[in-house]
């Protein structure tokens, strides 16, 4: 006796979470069935494996039809195949478009190409991930990528309007989308120890101030490009560095206003230009689309590794973040005051998250 | 002119891509109605196409407006070629037709395609103005409404109920049509899809004539059915209830009024007397029926093969025979003798429906029932045959001009079998079938008929032409305890139509009653049960030898009996294990397929505080010599003694234990349980009479003779009961369970197996049957684990034998969530009601209220005692646990839909259309405004597409329906020839049940509606061909549109004042005793 078909359908889809996240993760059926065998599911309800077998099956094959759905979430609302109460859907909206901490440093930053999409089976083998939720949270990705990258209007209201994801996940992708059309680089050894929050941080603080849209809300990927004029403009604070009495005198008003404040006040008047040298220069190389690539490896390099390896604690970082960004105010030979803040403003304030163990 | 159809074509969204280079569709419209036909403009490149149409108006007769769907067909405008179909809506334009249903058909409708399924949506609005037409011999029959619901519906009272209808309508099927050779299958599942919606509307249609003749204006328990015959034909053919209905006016009529119960007692619905010369008809007043009031007998049904077949069995009039000692029985008498003046006029006094008003159903004889094995080749014409020489040519000619006369021949089948039934009826003392039902089941050319019912003896008041004096109605009244009477028997004791086994009436003790009852209609809602029920189902398979024709017929007709018996025993068998005493919705379908024949049998077990408790089973060896032996039978029996006293528990069945000298010494009879009385015929021209009684022996007994019995033992003892918190059950309303929270789950499940072996024995082929439909209900009860506690109701089996080996299971059922705290007490006043039912004459104060609660709303679902409870603790603010938990969840669910509500505004200002779902829907269900609850705050009432709730049962827990829009009869084919590529068997029929739901919601939705009740899947025809990677399916499933509003909504209105006045008489709590 064997069953050649087999199937459940309610009026209002059923739909199983933990097997919803099985699915997710991309196990097999056979493989879901032995995992909540594992969960102790049938000692619970008294059921045998063939209903487990036949229970998962069903859900698979909903799962497998909702998924042309979910690729575009507002259709999941107004079909009408599918009964779904709205806080249902919302999870498997929601679910859906998740993506693991491991495999998005992976990808982040990376071009979402198909080229990379070879590369996905390294990932999982890396990760642990299965290859299949691999290519789900990939495609997502690029998905979003697609639709969003050249929209007008706000990217985390793009990607909430056309993929109906909450607050705190569209904000995640619209850092992912960021990321992947400026190529930052995220993978090197040095940048290991960021988490993606690290970066989601910074992405969300430079599409504020540091894109088209910070300046005019109505033009083609506001969210996306950065501010070309802009980069370009940050040349002019290489003056900050260059002339030796601008940062002598930059030097002595942070040292003037730090002392006895800081913890470390020794180490940074020893590394004042040094640190200074770093932060400018960057500035000045954003010009250059590879150096916008290496920001952060950059950022690390100058400026979070010499601060660590002096041991400086947090606060004194802040403290000297802030002050750093302040004095230039009191420069009188220095002329471009909102230029300095609309950089160091960001800067700051991903620097501080950056700097951590 | 007598109508005009206008139809508006405004937008479409989610089309497919039509155009591989562009990847959009250029789509235009087709809107089609009898031969008329119009196009809108074609709106290029798009997916979401505005066409915005101008109204397109079709000036047709009504006759027309009841056979003719409405046909929309989108398409893909093609320069240089051919234009490719996308897809087809067809509406049933029925419902705009009656005055107080739908007025306007107005919503998104799914794009169906038989090949590729759902392709899109169209927006569509449908409205009919109707001129008055005084033609007397007009041939529609607009404005009689239709209802598949087996009950009085909920907004509705009985003035009169005329009694049986049906017709059937044959034709050509187009799959067997020569042109299916050369066109596509496309164009063929198209022909026969159009083709039964035009035979559907032209039956509802004559059904109708056939009501107005009778002078009602409704069909209740509406049952359309197609026999697939393939060859000779298709036929659709429907039974159904003639009524006379009024519209209850008062919204808050189904609150009990139990203040003043003596005066709302005059006012039951049922007072006026449609007979003008009858004497003094007390206080009644025929006030609005006047328009019915003379009423010559009318013979409406075929005369054809019926009144001069009158078969053997004398009927048992009650007149005369001197049994009756009881002050009970002379009225009994009389009154039977005035319900068959009533119905004997009727050729057939059959009524489909299930549950009655309260009064109408006085006794209840037995199920009765009759087969019949017919041969379809017989079908044809020997005239036509002989001119055309072989079957296959003749399609060739327009066939109508020869089918015309085929209906004669399906239509003296079914009388044959009719006849049987009221034969058998009368045998049992009763001159009524209730709970009646028809089905066939057909293989190749062998088709079985069969029809089943309940014999019963009626009150005359409901029908039309009963005469009955004012002041016996009264006498009758007084003498006829609640909870008892209908168990009473009909026959007469000392002259019984077979043995039976009679005590005095456990309740009542003044009436006769026997020790079991079968009966296939629903627990009537003022009967005495004792604890809860629980499904009881036989299932049994016989191995036939594969024949042709005749000699096939005869195999078959000679199994049938075998069959018929072994599943009453299973049933008896099973009932006896359960430790209860009474069948009740029971439904036995025997399924021929190629080399076997199929038997499952579904009931609900009650145990009826009426009927005597049921003994025990004994088992006994044959070999009583042999000691191991003794010692297995003796385990066996222990086992058996152990599984009746563990489902006494579960089910909560403990009768008040009563002396043997208070009920009486039984009457010395051969004990006997059968009421099952049936006969099958090949041919109809001899009718045998089976004895399902187990002769002189004592029928508990089990005899273990051989291996066989021994795993009939073992099977019997495998049922697993249902995980704790479960509960299932075939009928409308669980007994026992009466406090019904608003969470409902409707759902189909379908198995298919393969038989393994080719050599199967009866045993292992029992025993995959057994393990099918056993695993089946294990699923379901897995699947639905988080509703618990709750309950399947209106589980219905289907088993089908699509091919040699295969046997496809189909279930639908619903699962409904009840309040477990309440659960407990409501059972245990409920025990102590019947308690002191049993014990006490003081019933009238008791049956006041209860009676009150069931006239307003025939059959509601909740005795009124419990809505007291109910507003009762939530007027004093006894918040149950349940209660701070559904709070905890709304405010969860709130949570989690309000981030996406937001997003969804900001989506609709870019999103054309979906706003304009969003206000039908809000229009249609008038909920969401008084939410004065927080518990009422429906997280869906905001999603774009709106909720339509679906269930097999006429009611809502937990609501109120305000308007029946009309009848859903839906036919669907789909077909496909990538069956791999679309998921395998199990991928392709679980999209097609998801798309048929989402048609049968979208339908409902665009009429105003938003639940469906009696829904059905009356067919699921599957068919496979893996080898060609090809698959067919129909389905074929019907329900009754409907407005409900939740009572939570209406307690805001009503509430206030109905409560206020109850105070004085029930205060408090207290009002359950």
């Amino acid at each position: 006796m064997t069953s050649e078909l087999d199937i459940f359908v309610g009026n209002t889809t059923l739909i199983d979470e933990d097997v919803y996240r099985l699915w997710l993760d991309g196990y097999s059926v056979s493989d879901a069935v032995s995992l909540r065998v594992r969960s102790g599911i049938l000692e619970q309800t008294g059921a045998t494996a063939a209903v487990l077998q036949s229970d998962t099956m069903d859900h698979y094959r909903t799962f497998h039809m909702l998924e042309r759905l979910l690729h575009a979430p507002p259709k999941l609302l107004h079909q009408l195949i599918f009964q779904i109460p709205p806080s249902r859907q919302a999870l498997l909206i929601e679910r859906y478009y998740a993506f693991d901490e491991a495999f998005v440093r992976e990808v982040l930053g990376k071009k979402l190409s198909k080229g990379t999409k070879k590369d996905l089976d390294d990932i999982s083998t890396k990760t642990g991930i299965t290859l299949k939720s691999c290519r789900r949270q990939f495609d997502n990705f690029k998905r979003v990528f697609k639709v969003v990258e050249e929209m007008r209007g706000s990217l985390v209201d793009n990607i909430q309007q056309h993929f109906l994801l909450s607050d705190r996940l569209a904000r995640d992708y619209a850092a992912i989308v960021f990321f992947a059309s400026n190529r930052f680089e995220t993978g090197k050894k040095k940048l290991q120890y960021l988490s993606f929050g690290d970066f989601a941080f910074c992405a969300e603080l430079m599409i504020q101030n540091w894109t088209l849209g910070a300046v005019d809300s109505q033009v083609d990927d506001m969210d996306v490009d950065l501010d070309k004029e802009f980069l370009q403009d940050l040349k002019e604070l290489k003056m900050l560095v260059a002339d030796k009495d601008l940062l002598d005198l930059h030097k002595s008003l942070v040292c003037t206003a730090l002392r006895g404040k800081l913890g470390v006040f020794s180490e940074m008047e020893a590394n004042f230009k040094n640190l200074s040298r770093g932060l400018v220069n960057v500035a000045a190389k954003l010009t250059h689309n590879k150096d916008v690539r290496d920001l952060f490896v950059d950022l690390v390099e100058k400026f979070v590794e010499p601060c660590r390896s002096d041991h400086w604690p947090l606060n004194d970082v802040r403290l000297f973040l802030n002050q750093y960004s302040a004095s230039v105010h009191s420069l009188d030979g220095f002329r471009h005051q909102a230029l300095w803040d609309r950089y160091m403003g960001t800067l700051r304030g991903c620097l501080l998250r950056l700097y951590h163990d | 002119m007598p109508g005009k159809l206008k139809v508006k074509i405004v937008a479409g969204r989610h089309l497919p891509v039509m155009d591989r280079a562009s990847d959009l569709t250029d789509a235009f419209v087709e809107v089609k109605f009898g031969n008329t036909t119009f196009k809108t403009d074609v709106y290029l490149k798009s997916l979401n196409p505005q066409w915005n149409s101008e109204w397109f108006k079709f000036e047709v007769d009504d006759e027309d407006l009841q056979d003719e769907p409405l046909q929309i067909t989108v398409l893909d405008h093609d320069t240089y070629s051919a234009n490719d179909a996308i897809g087809k809506v067809y509406i049933d334009i029925d419902p705009l037709l009656y005055s107080e249903a739908a007025t306007v058909i107005s919503g998104w409708f799914p794009i169906y395609d038989t090949i590729h399924g759902i392709r899109g949506e169209i927006n569509v609005v449908v409205k009919v103005d109707l001129f008055n037409d005084l033609n007397r011999f007009r041939q529609s029959s607009c404005g009689v409404k239709f209802f598949c619901t087996t009950s009085i519906p909920k907004c509705y009272r009985a003035v009169i109920i005329h009694g049986f209808v049906e017709e059937l309508v044959v034709n050509e099927d187009p799959e067997y049509q020569w042109i299916d050779r050369i066109r596509t299958p496309r164009a063929s599942n198209e022909a026969r899809q159009r083709l039964i919606s035009l035979m559907s509307g032209e039956l509802q249609r004559k059904i109708g004539l056939k009501v107005l003749e009778m002078r009602g204006n409704a069909v209740v328990g509406y049952l359309q059915c197609f026999d697939l015959e393939g060859e000779s034909g298709l036929v659709v053919r429907a039974i159904g209830t003639a009524c006379t209905l009024d519209k209850l006016s008062s919204p808050a009529a189904f609150l009990p009024a139990c203040n003043s119960p003596s005066k709302e007692m005059k006012e039951i619905p049922f007072n006026e007397d449609p007979n003008p010369n009858t004497h003094s008809s007390g206080p009644s007043t025929p006030l609005k029926n006047q328009t019915y009031s003379f009423s010559p007998s009318k013979s409406y049904s075929r005369q054809s093969s019926s009144s001069d077949t009158d078969l053997s069995l004398t009927p048992k009039t009650g007149m005369g025979s001197g049994s009756a000692g009881k002050e009970g029985g002379p009225f009994k008498a009389l009154l039977r003798q005035q319900t068959q003046s009533a119905l004997e006029q009727r050729e057939f006094p059959f009524f489909t429906l299930t549950a009655f008003p309260p009064g109408f159903l006085v006794h209840v004889g037995g199920v009765v029932s009759a087969r019949s094995v017919k041969l379809l080749d017989r079908i044809h014409n020997p005239a036509f045959v002989g001119i055309m020489g072989n079957t296959r040519s003749y399609k060739l000619l327009d066939w109508n001009s020869f089918n015309s006369d085929e209906p004669e021949t399906r239509d003296a089948w079914w009388a044959e079998i009719r006849q049987e039934i009221k034969s058998h009826a009368k045998a049992l003392g009763c001159h009524a079938v209730v709970g009646y039902s028809e089905s066939t089941s057909i293989c190749e050319e062998v088709c079985i008929l069969s029809a089943s019912g309940t014999a019963a003896v009626l009150n005359p008041r409901f029908l039309q032409d009963g005469t009955v004096e004012g002041c016996l109605e009264q006498r009758l009244e007084e003498n006829l305890p609640v909870g008892c009477g209908f168990c009473h028997i009909p026959y007469d004791e000392l002259n019984m139509p077979f043995p039976a086994h009679l005590t005095y009436c456990c309740n009542c003790r003044k009436q006769k009653v026997p020790d079991v009852l079968f009966t296939t209609i629903d627990l009537p809602t003022d009967a005495a049960v004792i604890g809860k029920g629980c499904l009881i189902q036989a299932r049994l398979c016989r191995l036939k030898k594969k024949a042709q024709a005749e000699a096939n017929a005869t195999a078959i007709s000679n199994l049938l009996p075998f069959m018929e018996y072994e599943v009453h025993t299973q049933l008896m068998n099973k009932l006896k294990l359960k430790g209860m005493n009474a069948l009740f919705g029971l439904r036995i379908q025997i399924t021929v397929g190629e080399n076997m024949l199929m038997g499952l049998a579904s009931a609900t077990g009650v145990y009826l505080a009426a009927l005597p408790t049921p003994g025990g089973i004994q088992i006994a060896g044959k070999t009583p010599n042999d000691g191991s032996y003794e010692q297995h039978i003796s385990h066996m029996q222990k086992k058996i003694n152990d599984t009746i006293a563990k489902n006494k528990e579960l089910y909560e069945i403990n009768p008040p234990e009563v002396s043997e000298e208070i009920i009486g010494s039984p009457i010395p009879e051969p004990r006997q349980r059968s009421r099952l009385l049936r006969s099958q015929s090949e041919s109809s021209d001899e009718v045998t009479e089976l004895d399902l009684s187990h002769g002189k022996k004592d029928a508990f007994v089990l005899e273990i003779d051989d291996t066989d019995a021994m795993e009939d033992v073992h099977s019997l003892l495998t049922d697993v009961p249902p995980p704790s918190g479960f509960y299932s059950c075939n009928t409308e309303i669980m007994p026992g369970i009466n406090n019904w929270t608003s969470e409902i789950q409707m759902f189909t499940s379908v198995r298919v197996i393969r038989l393994s072996s080719l050599n199967l024995t009866n045993q292992a082929l029992n025993k995959n049957f057994n393990d099918l439909c056993e695993n089946l209900l294990k699923s379901l009860y897995f699947k639905l684990r988080s509703m618990i506690p709750c309950c399947l109701c209106h589980v219905n089996f289907t088993v089908s034998l699509p091919e040699d080996e295969l046997i496809q299971v189909t279930v639908t059922a619903v699962a409904i969530t009840f309040d477990k705290n309440q659960a407990l007490q409501t059972t245990k006043t409920h025990v102590e009601k019947s308690l002191q039912r049993a014990s006490t004459d003081n019933e009238e104060l008791l049956q006041f209220p209860l009676e009150l609660c069931s006239d307003s709303l025939p059959s509601h679902p909740f005795p009124p005692a419990k809505e007291h409870l109910e507003s009762a603790s939530s007027n004093s603010g006894i918040p149950a646990a349940q209660r701070a938990t559904s709070v905890d969840y709304s405010s969860f669910a709130d949570r989690c839909s309000s981030w996406i509500e937001l997003i969804k505004l900001k989506a609709q200002t870019i999103r054309r259309g979906s706003i304009k779902t969003t206000v039908t829907v809000e229009k249609a269900s008038p909920m969401g405004e008084g939410n004065f609850r927080n518990r009422s705050a429906p997280p869906c009432a905001s999603s774009t597409v709106g909720v339509v709730k679906m269930t097999p049962l006429s009611f809502i827990p937990g609501a109120k329906i305000t308007k029946y829009l009309g009848i859903i009869n839906m036919f669907f084919i789909r077909e496909t020839t990538s069956l791999r590529e679309e998921g395998g068997v199990s991928g392709f029929l679980h999209a097609f049940i998801a798309e048929v739901f989402a048609m049968v919601r979208a339908h409902v939705a665009a009429l105003g509606g938003n639940a469906v009740v009696s829904y059905i899947m009356k067919q699921c025809v599957f068919m496979e061909n893996p080898n060609k990677n090809q698959a067919q399916c129909l389905i074929n499933v019907s329900g009754d549109a409907v407005v409900f509003v939740r009572e939570s909504e209406l307690e805001v209105v009503s509430t206030q004042q109905p409560t206020a006045n109850c105070q004085p008489s029930c205060p408090g709590g207290e009002v359950t005793t």
